[in-house]
């Protein structure tokens, strides 16, 4: 229980930290990278929480690929970072004011919130007994959230469909295959057949 | 020591209100609004999966997959329209677009 505490408390300490960073360093690399940090120590807590398949596909979906891809952006736009940073002291008071604000009205929402004994009797699906969390997963998405699921996998084809339509271009005096073309070419287009006599050449 | 439901809940709602924080400092640059996004979709999903553990609840976790498949898409997307727009404008200040008048 004691190690389980600590390494809550660790997996926290870590996240909170990293995830203050994120907003207030200079240089936005660094900022990915302890995003990263970040996702790595919300994994951990997902694992102390007993959600080993979550744990896994956040490091796997974010750090995998959503992080990469930030880094992929930040480092290949030329962006002046420095210039991008100027007023950052006058948004100061107004964005702690608001930050302020939110914490204080969900730390009321926390407090003034209890759980009843009937809450258990509603449960949709209770976690069952003696199987583990992929397995439990995997028995519920495919079955009643099966519809739900392919939904999911449809909005991750239009979003990669829509980030290739929206970043391909087409460059000048770049040859490009066009294949009805060649496959339409007939012999008559290309070749000639010429008579050369003898002696004199063409 | 115990660690409870209130202890996580704790940690989302600091990780929120991070980025609530993060959009309101970094008024100028899109890249870091979208991590600060990424760090409130995170915090969501910490009080989601902390729900379905303590309740003994699957669906918070299931419902957790589907809040990863939109953030991923959403990033996806979001930073297609950043490379699109960076290359018709030359930047990426918040303050510039204004090309629609809104």
């Amino acid at each position: 229980m004691v190690v389980q505490a600590l390494a809550f408390y660790l997996f926290a300490t870590i996240a909170v930290l990293s995830a203050t960073a994120v907003v207030t360093v200079r240089n936005p690399v660094h900022s990915v990278l302890l995003l990263i940090l970040t996702f790595f120590n919300a994994a951990g807590l997902f694992v102390l929480l007993g959600a080993e398949f979550l744990a896994m596909l956040l490091v796997v979906v974010y750090v995998g690929a959503v992080a990469v891809l930030f880094m992929f952006v930040v480092m290949m736009l030329d962006i002046n970072f420095v210039e991008m940073r100027q007023g950052f002291l006058n948004y100061l008071p107004i964005g702690v004011l608001i930050a302020v604000v939110l914490f204080v009205e969900l730390a009321f929402v926390g407090a003034g919130w209890t759980l009843t004994d009937g809450t258990v009797a509603v449960l949709a699906q209770p976690t069952p007994v003696g199987v583990n969390n992929v397995e439990a997963l995997g028995q519920l998405i495919y079955t009643d959230y099966a519809y739900i699921f392919q939904s999911a996998g449809l909005v991750l084809l239009v979003a990669m469909i829509g980030a290739i339509v929206l970043t391909l271009r087409h460059r000048e005096g770049v040859r490009r295959q066009k294949i009805s073309e060649q496959i339409k070419r007939t012999r008559a287009d290309t070749l000639e057949v010429k008579k050369v006599p003898v002696g004199r050449g063409i | 020591m115990e660690i409870g439901l209130a202890h996580y809940l704790t940690v989302a709602a600091i990780l929120f209100t991070l980025g609530i924080f993060g959009i309101f400092m970094n008024r100028k640059n899109v890249i870091i609004i979208m991590m600060s996004i990424e760090l409130m979709l995170l915090a969501v999903n910490i009080n989601f999966v902390a729900f379905s553990s303590f309740l003994g609840d699957l669906v918070g976790q299931v419902f957790t997959i589907f809040v990863l498949t939109v953030a991923a898409a959403e990033a996806a997307i979001g930073l297609a329209i950043l490379v699109v727009y960076f290359r018709n404008r030359g930047t990426i200040a918040v303050e510039d677009i204004n090309m629609m008048k809104g």
